[in-house]
């Protein structure tokens, strides 16, 4: 009836990106992720933000499914040992350079996400739930059994590979840093998509699917999207870290544990937030770092990761985030 | 020939256990529509509350059952309190994360407390030879106290009043509510009976086979596949599911490596999802 009314349907356009406080606050955490190593060249420094920059890009990418769709992914850890394999597998026996064979895992396992969401993401809710933990069992047997792949023994780099980046001491600098752009990658997109149009319809159908569907978003479509888009970046990443370790395993690749903590990182830092990703995955690191120095708590760290997520789910699901919006609404307009 | 036949019976007398332990999870889906993910660590608890019982009690192994079923449903109820009662109502993303966390914490438990090595039940029974093969007794005699169980949990569900309102429930929660049936205490009796019947199938299997702490993920993941042959919240379709999964992997046997087992199960779990959403064996519900 009221025409002149219907743009605000798409709600109040954001700000250009470099006019967001948001978009500084990321950059000053880039700029800070690649110079504090630097500095005196601190080699566990940089161990330790290598880590937190590979959580910060796993939880940011699953918070796309989990955060905005809100179907849940047990399976995303898959993406990051799938591009870790095709990597290894595509430096080692067919030669090919780091430069390329990283972008070839990450577009490889884009596309396997694409074709398996399009048919898997028809089922709602619980079913593509169960899907995913399955995809976890199912892939990791796969591995172990892929004779190519080295079955469950895995595959070695030799310590040739490193040369083009100037031997290995300087190469562990240079996959640093990319993982570092990797990261910062994912905080953009993530936020990419939260203003866009497309993440309206992932929203949308987080809150209610039968209602999205009759409203017009292509609800099928848009999850397989997300479900694709959200395998990028850590299937990069997963070909970075393991050409870093120049060996992997299935074990390794397919990690319960990591998955696990990626999930927890999401809920802690508050799903559906950038900035909670972020915060969530350095927060859980930290603690991470301090109980696997205390013996005791070294052997209970599944036990601490479950209990923290029975928490957070029971008494807070918002998270960090959403305790901090509630305490400080204003803090809304800043961050995302 | 013969090798055929003889497979397809161990088959069969094997994926009866898978059905009474996806009759577990299929039951707690089918009454309040939660996916229990403490599935996988309760046929795991199972498992070593056998090893427990038999080992550092020095309870026959057959005797166990009743112990493991009854613990089975006090754990079962007190889970329901803990991870699943705040959950009811709440988006489905919720339950599946706070029974994936108990889930977690449990098998961290049981890493700091066994490791991961391999565990192993000795039980002595005959087996029954036909021709050259010997199905082994602790194969008939699992399959035959599953078709018990599954026998008592059809009479409970059919005639009693107990199992009338759990029916109910299943059927619409307001509705049973406003007939005055207690549907809170319905809930975590179900989820206590679901629990149950994954312990018993638990043990069951570490009669058959050896097992480790993180056994449970690839007996969840067979559950799963049961139930999503049987029909989702079909207790009998369960049954049927199972039997299935377990000619599947008799017949697997004969061409190619045990390890490859679980890649076979994913891919037609999903191939069955896809294709049969409802289930291959869903029967109509009455």
């Amino acid at each position: 009836m009221n025409n002149g009314r219907t743009d605000s349907v798409v709600g109040d356009r954001p700000p250009p990106l470099l006019g967001r406080p948001f978009f500084w606050i990321v950059a000053l955490v880039i700029g800070a992720f690649a110079i504090a190593p630097l500095v005196g060249a601190n080699v566990e420094l940089r161990e330790r933000l290598l880590l937190a920059a590979v959580y910060i890009t796993l939880a940011s990418n699953l918070n796309l499914m989990l955060g905005y769709a809100g179907y849940i992914n047990f399976g995303s850890i898959v993406f990051f040992g799938l591009g870790g394999y095709i990597c290894v597998y595509l430096i080692g026996a067919r030669e090919w350079p780091l430069a390329a064979a990283a972008p070839a895992a990450g577009l490889a396992v884009s596309l396997m996400a694409l074709i398996f969401g399009l048919g898997i993401l028809r089922l709602r809710g619980a079913f593509f739930a169960l899907a995913t933990i399955g995809i976890n069992e199912g892939v990791q047997a796969f591995a172990a059994n892929f004779e190519p792949w080295g079955g469950s023994a895995g595959l070695y780099l030799p310590m040739q590979v490193f040369a083009p980046l100037g031997g290995p001491m300087r190469a562990l600098w240079v996959i640093y840093f990319f993982l570092i752009a990797v990261m910062g990658f994912s905080l953009y997109l993530s936020y990419a998509v939260k203003t866009s149009k497309f993440g309206l319809g992932l929203i949308a159908i987080g809150q209610n699917e039968d209602a999205a569907a009759v409203l017009g978003v292509p609800t099928a479509l848009y999850k397989a999207l997300a479900y694709s888009l959200s395998a990028f970046l850590p299937a990069l990443a997963g070909g970075l870290y393991f050409f870093k370790s120049a060996f992997i395993q299935p074990t390794d690749a397919f990690d319960l544990g990591l998955s696990t903590e990626v999930m927890v990182i999401v809920m802690l830092g508050g799903r559906g937030t950038v900035t909670g990703a972020a915060i969530g995955a350095y927060l859980y690191e930290e603690l991470r770092g301090s109980l696997l120095t205390s013996q005791t708590f070294a052997n209970f760290q599944l036990v601490v990761s479950g209990l923290l997520l029975l928490l957070i789910v029971l008494f807070a699901p918002g998270g960090l985030m959403g305790w901090l919006y509630s305490r400080w609404p204003r803090t809304r307009e800043a961050l995302e | 020939m013969f090798g055929i036949i003889a497979s397809i019976v161990d088959g069969v007398l094997i994926g009866s256990v898978y059905g009474l332990a996806a009759m577990g999870l299929t039951l707690i889906w089918g009454v309040m529509n939660v996916v229990n993910l403490t599935h996988g660590t309760a046929i795991v608890a199972g498992m070593f509350a056998l090893y427990l019982l038999t080992g550092a009690v020095g309870v026959p192994s057959y005797a166990a059952l009743p112990f493991i079923l009854i613990g089975g449903f006090l754990i079962g109820v007190a889970l329901y309190w803990i991870a699943v009662h705040r959950m009811i109502g709440r988006p489905p993303l919720m339950v599946l994360l706070s029974t994936f966390s108990v889930n977690l914490v449990v098998i961290g438990l049981g890493t700091a407390v066994w490791g991961t090595g391999l565990f192993n039940v000795p039980v002595m029974l005959p087996g029954v030879t036909w021709h050259r093969y010997t199905f082994p007794g602790t194969h008939i005699l699992a399959a035959a106290l599953t078709a018990a169980i599954a026998g008592a949990l059809y009479l409970f569900l059919y005639r009693t009043r107990l199992g009338k309102a759990v029916r109910a429930v299943a059927n619409n929660r307001e509705a049973a509510e406003l007939c005055g049936i207690p549907t809170t205490r319905v809930l975590s009796l179900s989820f206590g009976l679901g629990v149950a019947l994954a312990g018993a199938a638990g043990m069951l299997i570490a009669t058959m086979f050896p097992f480790t702490v993180l056994a449970g993920d690839a007996y969840q993941l067979k559950s799963f596949v049961v139930t999503a042959l049987g029909g989702l919240g079909n207790p009998a379709g369960a049954l049927v599911g199972g039997v299935a999964l377990g000619l599947v992997e008799g017949f697997a046997a004969q061409f190619m490596p045990v390890s490859w087992t679980l890649v076979i199960e994913f891919v037609l779990f999903v191939a069955v999802l896809i294709i049969f959403p409802r289930g291959i064996f869903a029967f109509a519900r009455t």
